[in-house]
């Protein structure tokens, strides 16, 4: 019997797990995936919003200006990378402006650091803004990460302090009597308490125990295109168009690792499922992104992805505990700005769940995740002390990253590991870069077989099922 | 800092070629960094024949053909490290480097050979819409998982690009009984070399889809479906040509991207049609001391042509090291009308001992028409040619007393 299932393995339920660790309770997670952080998390424009964009009064704009603030901290505590380059909220019309001006007070209402700039202002700092942009909203506090290396650090420290992470584990059934039976597809848990942060199916387990649909959830798409470094950059901060009815716009988005992110759409969609890219959607960003930058350097495209975000029937996060059945905590409807928002939901949850039960803490709980090498980032001769202790740090895997094979091997043996050639990419990043795994993709491969002790054709690119490699070859058969 | 005359980035069979084309001019002071675990480049993968024809008059293997050369550099004093990846160059020639055996290392060298050949083009970069599962590869890729490390990574294969890589996957995939259902051409010709099409394709009754292309990829984890569409001339899917292929594997064959990542960093001049670094006469970039040759300048069809550049570029780097290299920079070597791209992009006509070869590539496929070498407006020579193919690699060879009166520049153009 467990104190608390969560069920779903993004940033949200993650950050939540991790909260939850410090208290002498016991969690477990259940993901349907082969791995945490798969859905939204992993797919989204990697931004911590100043919170200036929702509307007053919500959870929205609540929670957004109060993850933007607790990112430092966290990112700190589990060694992940956040940079607050700042933003732009760029305008090319009157009307544009006008908009402009709602945003510059609403800002100024919530206390975020803001500044309007006028188009010789904004020049200075992003050369390469077209001659339609007249004004600017300058917002100095919005920040990048690298979303799912947030998800998984706190996935990885929640563990270290006792959380128990079950993987391909698909809820199909839940029943409350005394306690919360979930059914997977293959086991049975139990527990006095569930927190849902199923993403855009949060819906669905919510009505697997309760029979009247008070929330619903819809699929809104977004597709990206990714580009290769630049030597110089396109844009310096976070670039967003003024808002409209169908949301924050395509945006140029700088991340963390000097890539370079268009989009996204936002198409609602019938299938929860469908993160494929589409002509349509593509074609859309393509249109857009030119409207605010001149030069677009699309032979620069390394990559294509989308995602879908859930949008809930209220247009508002939905955290609360459910009104029919005690100690089901719906976190649902987690739609932008969920990322930025995603400490501050987890601490609310936090909050709910200590006023119900009130809790003793760890007294062992250490809130540090170890520190991650990124060999490319340290000078020549500290890149000498990790080749002396393990000569694996001197061999680079990854040409278009200049990632070791010290840093793929620690990133499979560290708590919540990599078993996948996907898991060391969200990990560690090769395949990230221009040949998208082209080299680097049967090196890994032979790294994950010796490390996890498998054969070459057990690895899998992702979940169940998406094994790389068939079988021997003829001329092979007799090895 | 450890001082080295010529370090040669790369063991494929430009840097191999060059090294011994050097070691001829007498110079031995020379570094092999190689990041595989042995030398020969991508020949290491090519197990089908067809290499060497014009530089040995035979028909050998890709590692056959690699391993003439790496005896021949056995018996110099060339110096090679394996499993050694360079971090980064500077422009006044530092180089770091990293293997497992030293570490970090810093070296300069008083010249330096960019070998590092190509990349192939990826799924991403041509943006095609569908799903990401497991089964999408470039050719190369699949070539290395079958041929290098001996697993079938596809039953069921649609091939999309007629690059020659893909062609001889066809095959290959073919013989170790995967079903190949086709290969889609964006263009409305092949881009493969005419010989491929045929014992790649024909001889196994595998379809070529001529103006055609990948317009989505189904399956959640592994690849299950593909559909092409037929396109129209600005390469737009034409609606209602929709054919359905049931397939585990797609291949991408689409196009090879000369691997300069190393060049970018140091503000090397790249050309935009080749995306090599813009060269003169004797192979050196933009950059002085810094030369490039094989598959990092511009995209070859044959190796044996690799080979042939990279010995010329020895030749260049040893006068350079001799200081009989004169530096002015001559006069520009440009593509007219109809050419792709031509190398040189910058001619030093002191320079040239006997000719000079430009190699071009023309923009679409024609017959009986003529090739026009000119200085300004005055023709300096006129070449008639039965068939021109962008998939095919062309020479244009000038003699030192052609070039030595130019005024204003070479251009290279179709006649009309």
């Amino acid at each position: 019997m467990f104190d608390v299932i969560i069920i779903g393995s993004g940033i949200v339920g993650s950050l939540i797990a991790r909260a939850l660790s410090k208290y002498e309770i016991n969690v477990v997670v259940l993901e349907k995936g082969n791995d945490v952080a798969i859905g939204a998390t992993m797919a989204n424009s990697a931004i911590i919003h100043s919170g200036h964009d929702p509307l007053d009064g919500t959870l929205k704009a609540k929670l957004n200006v109060e993850g933007n603030q607790m990112y430092e901290s966290v990112c700190k505590e589990l060694n992940c990378s956040f940079k607050r380059i700042g933003a732009y909220v760029l305008a090319t019309s009157d009307e544009e402006v006008e908009q402009l001006l709602i945003l510059y007070k609403r800002a100024k209402d919530r206390n975020i650091p803001c500044q309007l700039h006028d188009r010789k202002q904004i020049k200075q700092s992003e050369p390469n803004i077209n001659d339609a942009v007249v004004q600017g909203l300058w917002l100095p506090t919005t920040g990048i990460i690298y979303p799912w290396e947030v998800a998984i650090r706190s996935m990885e420290n929640a563990i270290e302090n006792g959380v128990v992470l079950k993987l391909n584990e698909e809820v199909v059934g839940i029943t409350h009597s005394d306690f919360y039976t979930v059914k997977t597809k293959q086991s049975e848990f139990h527990a006095k308490a569930i927190i849902n942060t199923a993403g855009v199916y949060a819906d669905e387990i919510y009505q697997l125990i309760n029979p009247v649909i008070d929330f619903s959830i819809t699929a809104r798409k977004g597709e990206y295109f990714v580009l290769d470094h630049l030597n110089k950059p396109l844009v310096n901060h976070v670039i967003y168009p003024v808002p409209s009815s169908k949301g924050k716009g395509v945006l140029i988005v700088p991340t963390t690792h000097n890539n370079t992110l268009l989009g996204p759409t936002s198409f609602e969609i019938d299938d929860k499922s469908a993160i494929n890219n589409t002509h349509a959607g593509l074609d859309y960003v393509r249109n857009q992104v030119g409207k605010l930058i001149d030069y677009i350097p699309f032979d620069k495209v390394i990559r294509t992805f989308a995602g879908n975000r859930p949008t809930g029937t209220t247009h508002d996060f939905i955290i609360e505990e459910s009104k029919r059945f005690k100690d089901f905590y719906n976190v649902a409807a987690i739609e932008s700005p969920g990322l930025a928002s995603a400490p501050a939901i987890a601490k609310m949850v936090e909050e709910l769940y200590l006023n119900n039960h009130p809790l003793k803490f760890k007294s062992d709980y250490n809130p540090y995740c170890r520190k991650q090498i990124v060999l490319s980032e340290l000078s020549i001769e500290q890149r000498n002390e990790y080749v002396k202790k393990d000569a694996r740090y001197g061999r680079i895997i990854c040409r278009c990253e200049k990632i070791t094979e010290g840093e793929i091997v620690d990133a499979i043996h560290r708590t919540c590991g990599a078993t996948t050639i996907k898991g060391v990419k969200k990990r560690v990043r090769p395949g990230m870069g221009r040949c998208q795994g082209g080299f680097c993709e049967p090196l890994v491969l032979d790294i994950l077989a010796r490390e996890l002790k498998k054969t070459k054709e057990e690895i899998l690119l992702d979940d169940l099922g998406s094994n790389l490699l068939f079988e021997r070859t003829k001329s092979h058969e007799k090895d | 800092m450890r001082k080295i005359k010529c370090v040669i980035i790369g063991g494929g069979s430009a840097g191999l070629s060059a090294a011994l084309s050097l070691v001829k001019q007498g110079i031995e002071d020379i570094l092999i960094l190689e990041r595989d675990q042995e030398l020969g480049g991508i020949l290491n993968q090519c197990i089908h024949n067809g290499f060497g024809l014009h530089t040995f008059n035979e028909e050998l293997s890709g590692p056959s053909y690699a391993e003439r050369y790496i005896q021949m550099l056995e018996t110099t004093k060339v110096k090679v490290l394996l499993n050694t990846m360079v971090i980064k160059i500077t422009q006044d020639r530092i180089i770091e480097y990293t293997n497992p055996n030293e570490g970090y290392v810093q070296i300069q060298a008083d010249s330096i050979i960019l070998a590092m050949g190509c990349r192939e083009r990826t799924r991403g970069a041509i943006s095609i819409p569908g799903y990401r599962p497991a089964g999408i590869w470039t050719a190369g890729t699949a070539q290395r998982y079958l041929n290098l490390e001996g697993y079938l990574c596809g039953k069921r294969v649609f091939i999309l690009g007629s690059g020659d890589i893909g062609l001889i996957m066809a095959r290959r995939m073919t013989l170790e009984g995967a079903i190949v259902c086709g290969v889609a051409e964006l263009q409305p010709y092949s881009n493969g070399l005419p010989r491929n099409i045929k014992q790649c394709l024909e001889d196994f009754n595998i379809p070529l889809y001529l103006s055609h292309t990948i317009t989505d990829i189904k399956g959640i984890d592994r690849v299950e479906q593909i559909t092409i569409n037929q396109v129209n001339s600005k390469f737009e899917p034409i609606e209602n040509t929709e054919k359905v292929f049931d397939v585990d594997t797609v291949l991408l064959s689409v196009g090879l991207i000369p691997e300069n990542a190393l060049s970018e960093e140091i503000e090397i001049k790249i050309h935009s049609k080749t995306k090599g670094p813009l060269v003169n006469e004797s192979y050196m970039t933009s950059v002085p001391g810094i030369f490039a040759c094989g598959n990092v300048l511009h995209v070859h069809d044959l190796v044996d042509f690799v080979s042939h550049e990279a010995s010329k570029t020895g030749l260049a780097v040893a006068r350079y090291l001799t200081h009989d290299l004169d530096m002015d920079c001559g006069y520009p070597c440009s593509s007219g009308q109809g050419i792709g791209y031509v190398v040189p992009m910058q001619v030093q006509p002191k320079n040239i001992e006997i000719n000079l070869e430009i190699l071009f590539r023309v923009n679409k496929p024609s017959k009986d028409t003529t090739i026009l070498v000119k200085d300004g407006q005055r023709i300096i020579k006129e070449v008639k040619k039965r068939h021109l193919n962008p998939s095919e690699m062309e020479k244009i060879i000038l003699t030192k007393d052609e070039i030595s009166n130019i005024t204003e520049g070479i251009q290279v153009e179709v006649a009309q």
